[in-house]
Formats: C-alpha cells, structure tokens, sequence
C-alpha cells in the first residue's frame, strides 16, 4: 500500500505565482497513474515519495513503513527508502556498459548471485545480447528497458515512473505498456506513474489520480473516471467530451425523467439529483457517444440540427465538427457518402446524459 | 656549455607532489563546496581563492609565520620527521600547493556541479551510499575535466617563484627550482643559461595547456 499525504508551497518567485501542492494519494493498486498538465505537480509528489524532495508537511508510507513524517520530522534519505524511480531521461549511468548498470544496483549481493540475478533480468527484459554496449548504443526503448531492470535489481518497495512515455513513438509506447505489465505480472512491485497520457492510463492504469494545481481533483478506475467526472475541471483536463452548456427544464423524480434546453432545441434525459429548474449546467457527452446523420426532415427525439464546419479523420473514422462548438465521430463511410452535406443531425443519447 | 638539469627535475617533482595532494584534497574541498550545504561555505570558497589574488609576498609571509621552526606546527613537524620544514625541497612543495589548489578546486567544483543531477538522484533511490556515487559515478563522469584542471594546476605550480623563494629559498642542488633557477641566471649574468631554461619551461607549459584543452569539455577553459 502507498499513502502520501503531501503539503509543499514554493512562494511567488519573480516569474512564477506561487504553488502549493495539497495532494493526498492512498492506492492498494498494482499500477497507479497520476494524470494530469503540466505543472500540477505530479513530478513533485513523486519526488516527494522517492525522497528527492522534502514536503512541508504530510506523511508518506509504504507498506507499513514511513519514508516521511512531518510532525515528527522524519525525512528517510532517498538510499534507505528503496523507491525505484525511471527518470524521464533514463539517467542510465553513461560510463558504463548496460551490464555494469545492472550490477550498480545489486552491489549488495553476494558476487555469484549478483551475477545469477543480473543474467536473470537481462533475459526477462531482452537485453541479454546489448549487455557489453554504453547506454549511447542504445534505443529509446532499450535505454527505458533497462532503466526498469536496473530500478527492480536494487529490490525496491514501490517503482516510481516519471514520464515514461514521453518522446516515444507509438510502437515504442506499446511496447512499453507490455514490459509495464509484464513488471506488473513478473513482480509484487506496486508501480506508481505520471503521465499526461489518456491512453496510458487506460492501457496499464488500475487507478488514476487527476492532478489540477496541486490537488487531486479526482481518483478512480480509468473507467470509472471516464464515465463520470467528477467535476468540469476534470472533463476539461480529460479534454475527449463535448461540453455545452444548457438550461433545465423540467425535473420529474416520479418519471425518472428530465429536460434540458440547448440553444433552441430540448434534450430528454433522466432525473437529476440536486438540480433545480432554472439551473444553468454543463452537458458532458463524448463525441463517439453522439450519432450524426444528414438532415432529413424535422430533428425527432432528443435530436439537433447542426451545421458541418469540418471533419478530421481519426484512426477509427471521422470526427465531425459542428456549429455549437460540437464533435461527433462518424464511420468514415457515412462520411464519405454525405460529405456534400452541410445540415446534419445530431443525435444525443437519453440514458447517457452526463450533467455537471 | 655544461648545464646542470638539477632545477628541472626538482620542479617537475614538486609539481608532481603538488599536483597529487592538490587533487586528494582538492576534490574532497571541491566536493563539499559543490553538494554540501553548511554554515560558511561562501567563506570557505574565498578561502580557497584568496592565493590567487594575494602578493606570493603576503603568502610567503604567513607560510614562514606558520610553518617556521618555532612555530607550532613548525615544532610538530620537526618533531615527526627529524628535520625542518621551511627552506626544504618539501616546502616547495607546501608553496606550489598553493596555486594548484586554488585552481583544482574551481575547476573541479564547476566540473563535478555540471554532472546531471539526475545521475546521482538514480543511484541514491538504488541504495549507493554518498562515497560510493561519488567515486563511483559523478567523478568518473566529470574525469575529463578534473584530469584537464589537473594539468592546469601542475602547470601553474612548475612556474612557482615568489612563495618558493620566500619560504624554500634558492639553494642550487637542494631547494632551487627551475623558475627560481632562472632569476638566478640573469641576476648573474649568465644569459645563455637563462634562454635555454626560459624555453624549456615554456615549451613544458605549451605541451601540458594543449594536453588540458584536449581533455577538457569546451565550456570549461574555451
């Protein structure tokens, strides 16, 4: 179990506002992902944790031991935590070859087995026949293959990720999800990552913290969160729903049922607790959720008239722009046969509407 | 014309000693200065600089003060070696210490706080101890620039006069150095002599400052 309980302020500099991270994190989980901007201060709590950084106040616990401890001024140097931490640069050591990394941090052992364990992990991690070259021989992805091998040997607690993906190309970045999960298989090492990947958190996160100026403004399953979030800072961070802006209309708890008005149009959708009549709220709705097809009559059932500004592909079709700031993804075979349209409609989900 | 190499081999010794005792400590100085935070650090700094902008005069005066016989440690060093200090080849050395330190020290703090820090973070959150990254990763990776700073500062302290001078003296075959070898050929009239060891010295310091910018990232002596 990992539990932070983090509070750091840096005062106003002469170009920078002041920044206080306020953030708690408590995970059982074996891959836990901080998402976030930048600057909202992922790396800081992860450096908090690995010790690189001391907090003003808080806790940090692994396990049943404490790394920091504010009110009784503990502050564990970072060679007694054991934190494995992959920096985003890798900070392979480039004096020595990929072998002599790995021994670097296994020196504890007994000769015979450092050597016994360095083969191991040279193997688990496919780098057994680069194990004579310096880390400038190396690619991205074998460099960060390494760097992971290397954070493991030293037998770590909890394997801290700052960034791991970033600069790597799509394959690069699916390979590192493999090894991520291969780690996650092959060892009882919890992992804790930062990322300002969605993809990533969907792709090897059990949790996800949201981090938005220093707080954590939500936790959960990546599916739970892109589901339901919990706030519109949140949806904006996500930055994958459409976000309007519209009015209640009626409210019936009896029926389960509700209406909201979007520009000109009424959108049927079901009971919303804690909403009053009159209330201004933000719809939230993904754009593979909307059904857009060429205008044809009048707009029926919880449908819109929109007008085509644009459309982008995507890798699973085409994603439609429209007037009201609004995006629908349609296959790109629809798209191609209508693609003279300028009047669509849209269609909005009655079960799925999401109100913030 | 009979010359006699004495001076030139008694300075590459001393400059040699120097240079070693300069880099022992000079790195463990340059260590503290460089990632050790404590109460008069800035100080210390200016400690260690200060025999690059005193007269070898003023210098010269506080070595014979401290180091002279009835001087405490003077006395003490008398006491373990049998001999004194002052006027000794060995004090030459103790007086070309003090230009190669000044230089080591500058030199190999600006090379070890230019190592990535991110270095030393990865090997602390793998358990290596202080010593063990220092030896081990940030002075193997700055290596270049202290061997280069090390060749300034043997340069620097095979020149030495003023404190040799001073505190050494210039007894031919005992305690005269190349640099004090030759004031004492001009003072002397004897031009010939002084030509040649003026551009053997000379060439010496060419060869050893190409070898340094050799060594040496751009950044450092550029």
């Amino acid at each position: 179990m990992i539990h932070a309980r983090l509070k750091k302020r840096f005062p106003a500099g002469p170009d920078s506002a002041e920044f206080l991270l306020d953030a708690e994190i408590r995970t059982q989980d074996a891959v836990s992902v901080l998402f976030g901007p930048s600057g909202a201060g992922k790396t800081l709590t992860l450096n908090s944790i690995a010790g690189f950084v001391r907090p003003d106040e808080g806790r940090v616990m692994v396990d049943d031991d404490i790394l920091f401890d504010g009110a009784t001024n503990v502050h564990l140097p970072p060679r007694a935590r054991r934190c494995g931490y992959v920096f985003q640069n890798y900070a392979l050591f480039p004096h020595m070859t990929l072998r002599q990394n790995l021994e670097f941090a296994s020196q504890f052992r007994p000769t015979l087995e450092r050597r016994r364990k360095v083969n191991e992990m040279l193997d688990l991690f496919r780098l057994a026949d680069l194990a004579g070259r310096k880390p400038h021989e190396l690619s991205g992805g074998q460099k960060q293959r390494c760097s992971i091998a290397r954070a493991l040997l030293a037998e770590p607690r909890v394997l801290l990720l700052d960034e791991p993906a970033q600069g790597l190309d799509a394959i690069l970045r699916a390979e590192l999800h493999d090894v991520l999960r291969n780690v996650r298989s092959s060892f009882s090492t919890p992992i804790l990552m930062v990322t300002h990947d969605l993809e990533e958190c969907f792709a090897v996160g059990d949790r996800m913290f949201i981090f938005h100026e220093g707080k954590v403004v939500q936790q959960g399953t990546p599916p739970e969160i892109f589901d339901k979030p919990a706030s519109l800072t949140v949806a904006r961070l996500l930055g994958i729903y459409n976000l309007l802006q519209a009015d209640v209309l009626t409210l019936d708890p009896g029926r389960n049922t509700c209406s909201l008005r979007l520009g000109d149009c009424e959108l049927a959708g079901p009971y919303l607790p804690g909403k009053f009549k009159g209330d201004r709220v933000w719809l939230c709705v993904r754009p593979e959720e909307l059904r857009a097809s060429p205008r044809d009559g009048k707009p029926g059932f919880n449908q819109v008239p929109a007008q085509l500004r644009g459309a982008t592909p995507r890798p699973g079709g085409m994603r439609l722009e429209f007037d009201r700031e609004l995006l629908a993804d349609v296959p790109r075979s629809e798209y191609e046969q209508n693609r003279h349209n300028k009047e669509w409609i849209v269609e909005f989900p009655s079960t799925g509407l999401r109100v913030l | 014309m009979a010359i006699d190499w004495f001076p030139l081999w008694l300075s590459l010794r001393v400059a040699a000693l120097s240079t070693a005792f300069a880099i022992v400590f000079g790195l463990w100085v340059a260590y503290l200065l460089a990632f050790r935070a404590f109460r008069g650090k800035e100080v210390v700094d200016a400690m260690v600089a200060l025999p690059l902008v005193l007269p070898p005069t003023v210098l010269g005066y506080y070595l014979l003060v401290v180091l002279g016989r009835t001087s405490p440690f003077g006395k003490f060093y008398e006491w373990i070696t049998g001999s004194p200090l002052v006027f000794t080849w060995q004090a030459a050395v103790v007086a070309a210490l003090f230009h190669s330190f000044p230089l080591l020290v500058k030199s190999t703090r600006a090379a070890l706080e230019s190592v990535d820090t991110s270095y030393a973070r990865a090997a602390r959150s793998l358990g290596a101890s202080e010593w063990r990254i220092f030896t081990r990763v940030t002075v193997p990776l700055a290596r270049r620039s202290i061997l280069a700073a090390a060749a300034i500062a043997f340069a620097r302290s095979l020149g030495d006069f003023g404190v040799t001078i001073m505190i050494a003296g210039n007894i031919p075959g005992r305690t005269q150095t190349l640099a004090v070898a030759i004031y004492d050929a001009v003072e002397s009239g004897n031009g010939a002599l002084a030509r040649v060891m003026v551009l053997v010295i000379s060439a010496i310091a060419l060869l050893i400052l190409w070898v340094a910018n050799r060594l040496a990232p751009r950044h450092l002596f550029g």
